[in-house]
């Protein structure tokens, strides 16, 4: 009970949304892309629109979507039809749009591009001469295939293309998506499969093959919006369609290029193609912030998830940690329950958490507090029951209360194990909060994560360093905290 | 006076130790159990303590049942002391002895604690050391202190000597022998140790398997054994001298 209790005060805790349209998108180049593009256009028409960028994977953007904690993000039809909502088995998009409206949401038109899966050759390439189509492969002989695992082993992959292209292997490989681009540059491969918007193609001047006996299925580029609670007006719908059919594999490519290959930031291309393409007027995005003011903001974030978490976590894991090592039969049972939430991984845990908590701090902060438990428990059972039962009987027999026993006695001589066990799960929290980014809670995590999307290593240890630090600091900290903490008489 | 009437008591799911145990403890006087380990001794003062409860039978202390509802009001009349000190490491002496005024509604005051010394033979200057900073004999006054400090009338001492060595252990028994008389002091203490039982006992209680198998004063102990066993108790501690 008390637990829930506390959960719940810690969600109202959260800084309430403002009235604002809410964008998200999916932690990749594209979508952030697109994602961007929607709140410039939003904002052009005249709204406040937010954008929380690279929010998380497919499911978290769904379940935030359904749970109205954003309001509108980019998906690809395909995507709705064939992993959303694939135990509906639809044949059809008109039914995916039907079964959306059920639930209140609506879909955009196609963007104009299809990111699916297509073959893609070397231009150059004297063995494939004249070669434009996926059929006009069907009869060569001597072809080298670079394919993905997956893409082997799927039955819409490798399987599906030979038998409905009648294709000859000479060599088939199963190779890393990146070395396969190598690979078919150095002329180690003549064909590999790729998603027809990668920014290889435009940057490495790939030619895409055409699917002319349409195997492969739509995955056209939409937004999927949520009309409930009329947060998307008709005025931002007309603003955002009007990028339907605009854009097309080959532009959303150099797009991605720009930003993956050249490192140019997503906001200020998505600008740049809304001015050019559609005349928007799109302020040129302010130049980002400094490096110190962007750690610090990070900082803080970061900061705010381990202290709320440890925080809560200690008001109520020192009471049962106390409880299990005065009662057997009940210490059992909080440390196996607070082991086993232990064992959850982190990333179920906070995806979990959605549709409870919502994405942002909520759901951080309680996957934090659930892990700090079983450290702290467990820190404080075992410098209870450590405590010699001659002293135990010593403070019965001289007539101490239970509180005065705690306070006087038994409190101060397991000082030291609560202390390391609250230490242990700072340190752990520190690093697990880094996690909280995929679900957009901040803090170090972003920058780590968004330098893993760009490949960009300085990112990378813009966040890595600080959280490195600050794990170091806060053991420092404690170890100082001891000092004072730990009676003088059991320092020895 | 403590009196134990027809007490059965067991250690969890163990043979019963005491089986309808009777047996006195007089008042201002002090009563030795003395016996092989395992022989029930320091039970029968954790069952006045009220650390451990008796199944059946009933034990009074001073006219009063021992019993959940009674506990907290005999604790606060006696002392008990055992053989590790029961000192709370955390605390100096004199925070020792304070909590302990605390723990019966009193302060016990600087005037108070000097006095105490003087009984037990501390060096004041020891007062604010932490029992980690003392020797083995000094923690053990310290401990005596900390019992005595609420003034009981019953002392309840499970083996106070049995981990000082030698030398120590003849000086502490010569306080605490010293004190007891002093203070008029009715005594139930638990030791293995025949001569100190011949120290310190108005009343030896010899006891084997649950059981008193003979009790009197030392003399009788050792003149008229009651059975085979007190000979081969009594002629084992039989060493050097005696």
């Amino acid at each position: 009970m008390r637990v829930w209790f506390v959960l719940l005060l810690l969600i109202s805790l959260l800084p309430a949304a403002e009235k604002e349209i809410r964008v998200a998108s999916k932690k990749f180049t594209e979508n952030i892309l697109l994602g961007e593009m929607a709140r410039l256009l939003a904002q052009d028409a005249g709204f406040p629109v937010s954008h929380r960028a690279g929010l998380g994977g497919t499911r978290v953007l769904w379940n935030a979507l359904l749970a109205g904690e954003i309001d509108i993000y980019p998906e690809y039809t395909g995507t709705l039809q064939y992993e959303i909502l694939a135990r509906e088995h639809y044949t059809r998009f008109d039914q995916v749009r039907e079964h959306l409206r059920a639930l209140g949401l609506e879909v955009t038109p196609a963007l104009g591009f299809n990111n699916t899966y297509a073959l893609g050759i070397l231009p150059g390439n004297p063995r494939l001469k004249g070669v434009r189509a996926i059929s006009d492969l069907t009869g060569l002989k001597e072809l080298r295939f670079g394919f993905s695992n997956e893409f082997l082993k799927r039955t819409d992959g490798w399987p599906a293309l030979q038998k409905a292209y009648k294709l000859n292997a000479a060599e088939l490989r199963g190779m890393d998506h990146d070395l396969a681009y190598r690979a078919l540059i150095n002329g180690d491969i003549d064909v590999m499969e790729l998603y027809s918007t990668d920014a290889e193609i435009s940057y490495y001047h790939i030619k895409t093959l055409q699917d002319d006996r349409s195997l492969f299925p739509d995955y056209q580029a939409v937004f999927v919006y949520n009309k409930n609670g009329g947060r998307i007006p008709p005025a931002v719908e007309g603003a955002i369609n009007r990028l339907a059919g605009r854009m097309d594999a080959a532009a959303m490519s150099r797009l991605n290029a720009m930003v993956k290959i050249e490192k140019k930031e997503p906001r200020r291309v998505a600008a740049a193609f809304l001015r050019k393409t559609l005349g928007l007027k799109a302020p040129v995005a302010d130049a980002g912030r400094g490096l110190l003011p962007e750690i610090g903001q990070r900082t803080r974030e970061h900061l705010f998830l381990v202290a709320v978490s440890l925080l809560a976590a200690i008001l109520i894991a020192l009471p049962l940690g106390i409880v299990s090592a005065f009662h057997e039969k009940t210490g059992r049972l909080i440390l196996s329950v607070t082991g086993m939430l232990q064992t959850i991984p982190s990333l179920a845990l906070l995806v979990l958490m959605i549709p409870l908590a919502g994405i942002g701090e909520g759901p951080a902060l309680i996957a934090l507090f659930l892990y700090s438990l079983l450290p702290i428990v467990r820190g404080a059972h075992a410098g209870l029951i450590s405590i010699p039962s001659a002293v135990r009987e010593s403070a019965i027999v001289l007539g101490l209360t239970l509180p005065q026993q705690l306070r006087f006695v038994y409190l101060p001589l397991a000082s030291r194990s609560i202390l390391s066990g609250i230490k242990t799960a700072a340190v752990i929290n520190v690093g697990t909060a880094t996690l909280g980014a995929l679900i957009g809670a901040g803090g170090y995590g972003q920058p780590i994560l968004t330098g893993i999307r760009l490949d960009d290593t300085a990112l990378i240890l813009q966040g890595a360093i600080p959280a490195a630090l600050l794990a170091f600091m806060i053991q420092a900290f404690f170890d100082l905290l001891e000092k004072f903490i730990v009676p003088r008489g059991l320092r020895k | 006076m403590i009196v134990f009437d027809k007490v059965t008591f067991a250690y969890n799911d163990e043979q019963p130790l005491l089986r309808n145990f009777s047996c006195r403890f007089k008042a201002g006087q002090c009563s030795v159990l003395i016996g092989p380990s395992g022989c029930g001794k320091s039970t029968l003062i954790r069952l006045i303590t009220g650390l451990e409860q008796a199944a059946a039978g009933e034990i009074t202390f001073q006219g009063e049942r021992v019993a959940a509802g009674s506990i907290k009001n005999i604790r606060r009349r006696l002392g008990y002391v055992i053989q590790e000190g029961g000192l709370f490491p955390n605390l100096t002496v004199v925070q020792n002895i304070r909590l302990a005024g605390r723990a019966r509604g009193r302060e016990v005051g600087l005037d108070e604690i000097r006095r105490l010394c003087g009984l037990t033979h501390l060096e004041e200057g020891l007062l604010d050391k932490y029992p980690g900073e003392l020797s083995g004999g000094q923690r053990q006054r310290v401990s005596l202190m900390r019992a005595l400090s609420s003034k009981p009338g019953v002392l309840l001492l499970d083996e106070p000597l049995g981990a000082l060595d030698p030398m120590i252990r003849a000086d502490v028994q010569g306080t605490l022998k010293e004190l007891i008389d002093a203070l008029g002091l009715t005594v139930v203490m638990v030791t293995h140790d025949l001569a100190e039982a011949a120290l310190f006992g108005d009343e030896i209680f010899l006891m084997h398997k649950g059981e008193i198998v003979q009790r009197g004063t030392i003399n009788a102990l050792l003149r008229q054994p009651a059975s085979a066993f007190v000979r081969r108790f009594v002629n084992s501690q039989r060493g050097v001298g005696a």
